[in-house]
């Protein structure tokens, strides 16, 4: 099996990353401090237990939240107080806009840049094919089911072009064998595009079959507690779940995060 | 038609019916309420004739000025507070007591501030439609789930394009219950301040007709403005069912 990507110059660059929400009684010190690399076109797996600041993780990364301290860099360039061009982002909730079919859902982003029209078309095209939704164009949202909602939104994000996609537990609110078959998806998407991939996830099993390496965080304040490489070559897909080193690398995932989810569920 | 058109249609033409037959009966005076076909006769007649078309014209174009204006001040305002915490505090009393106010308290001094003529019974309009699309459109704001205004942010799109593309359309059902809510408003505020002051347009010849006792011009022009009310709450009505039915019961 081959190692991670060859090329590994950091795509994005945390240092000292903190968050802390203000509130009455001195505040919640949600996460951090987070010193972390993602290098260019790699697939990463956040796993945690739950609560353990991992949302708040891929925010600061988007640009979405401004870290407390520390700083998030995106191609060499700190981020300011806005999302970074460049940047695609995919949220567990269904974000489709339901007044728009599926095909206008798709292409929403490209208006504010300047695409032209036939370029518009052709990227639409190739969306719906490699999302399988070429007979649901005209569809509205609400007469698709939540793993099409999802597909939709991850072309939304598709046709932008990002060289950095953050997924917030996309498959989250999806049955077990749709995950597996949208997981299919985005490696297939994933090698199309050549994008660095960020996955947030508390699904071990997940995280240990898409990534190429999986950071473990602890329990809240969340912190880094170490990175693992799977070695799967980029040509996989959910078969791997047969193969015995699929077993080893969840098992190794689970033998560091059993201690950390107990302590989030008894703190 | 289906059962309950059915129900409806006759909800109307029973009691119409019992009018009717008790006018023509002579139980109830001409002098008091003519019979229903007399009023559609007389209608008719009045709209034939065009002597009307002056007064109607204007009260409808006082209404679409005050309605027209309800929704954009009204959703421009309601976007603004609520970006506003503070001045949302600050207002939100005020609107939610704002139909105990009777506005028409306020008719004398538009009256002395523009003089008798459109911009009094317009601003009367105004006033009373405004304040339903602000709550409305502050509903539907609060409505926006807050992963589509961050999917705005990762599009890079400002305070002002998330309002146009974002927010306000994801809103739009319940702007349109405020919209629906400024068109009768409109309606009730121009004709009342046509009716206890003004010069001209509908109310102005209904209270001229009543006053002269002229049944046969008053009638007719009450039906025809619950007509128009109706006729544009049912089409407003039809296209808000078909926009939400579009949009489906997604959340």
């Amino acid at each position: 099996m081959a190692s991670g990507p060859a090329s590994a110059s950091a795509h994005v660059r945390l240092d000292g990353v903190t968050r802390v929400y203000s509130g009455k009684g001195g505040g919640v010190h949600a996460l951090g401090p987070v010193d972390l690399e993602l290098r260019a076109g790699e697939f990463f797996a956040v796993v945690g237990p739950s609560g353990c600041g991992k949302s708040t993780l891929l925010e600061m990364i988007a640009g979405l939240a401004p870290p407390t301290e520390g700083q998030v860099q995106f191609e060499g360039k700190a981020i300011g107080g806005a999302v970074p061009d460049g940047v695609g982002v995919v949220f567990q909730e269904n974000a489709c806009f339901p007044w728009l079919t599926v095909a206008e859902n798709i292409v929403f982003g490209l208006k504010r840049q300047s695409v032209a029209g036939d370029e518009v078309q052709r990227r639409l095209q190739y969306a719906l094919q490699l999302m399988g939704l070429e007979d649901f164009s005209k569809a509205y949202p609400a007469q698709l089911s939540g793993g099409m909602r999802q597909r939709v939104c991850i072309a939304r994000t598709l046709v932008t072009q990002p060289r950095l996609i953050l997924l917030d537990e996309p498959f989250g609110a999806l049955d077990q064998q749709t995950r597996l078959l949208m997981g299919d998806e985005l490696l297939r998407l994933w090698r199309a595009t050549g994008a660095t991939v960020l996955l947030i996830t508390h699904a071990l099993d997940e995280a240990a079959l898409l990534a190429d390496r999986v950071a473990v965080m602890s329990a809240r304040p969340g912190r880094i507690l170490e990175v693992i490489e799977t070695g799967w070559d980029r040509e996989r897909d959910s078969r791997i779940v047969s193969d015995p080193a699929f077993g080893a690398v969840t098992g190794r995932l689970w033998s560091l995060l059993r201690d950390q989810s107990l302590s989030a569920l008894h703190p | 038609m289906s059962r309950i058109a059915l129900y409806r249609v006759l909800a109307v033409a029973i009691p119409a019916a019992l009018i009717e037959a008790a006018c023509r009966a002579g139980w109830i005076d001409r002098q008091t309420l003519p019979a229903p076909s007399e009023m559609i006769a007389g209608l008719a007649a009045i709209l034939a004739s065009g002597r009307m078309n002056g007064a109607i014209l204007e009260t409808l174009k006082i209404v679409l000025a005050a309605f027209a204006g309800s929704v954009v001040i009204g959703v421009a305002a309601g976007a603004v507070i609520h970006r506003a915490p503070v001045a949302r505090r600050l207002l939100e009393p005020l609107l939610s007591t704002w139909y105990a106010v009777p506005v028409y308290a306020f008719y004398p001094l538009f009256i002395v501030m523009f003089g008798l003529g459109d911009r009094p019974e317009m601003l009367i309009g105004l006033m009373l439609g405004v304040v339903a699309v602000i709550a409305a459109t502050l509903n539907g704001l609060d409505s926006v789930p807050p992963v589509l205004v961050k999917t705005a942010q990762v599009f890079r799109l400002g305070p002002m394009r998330t309002a146009l593309r974002v927010t306000l359309p994801y809103a739009a059902p319940h702007l349109f219950t405020g919209i629906k809510l400024a068109v009768a408003y409109s309606f009730i505020g121009v004709i009342g301040a046509e009716f206890i002051m003004s010069q001209s347009g509908l109310g102005y010849e209904i209270r001229y007709a009543f006053d002269n006792l002229d049944n046969a011009v008053m009638y007719p022009l009450i039906l025809l403005i619950l007509a128009v009310a109706v006729a544009v709450n049912a089409t407003l009505d039809a296209w808000d069912r078909a926009l939400r039915a579009r949009r489906g019961a997604t959340s």
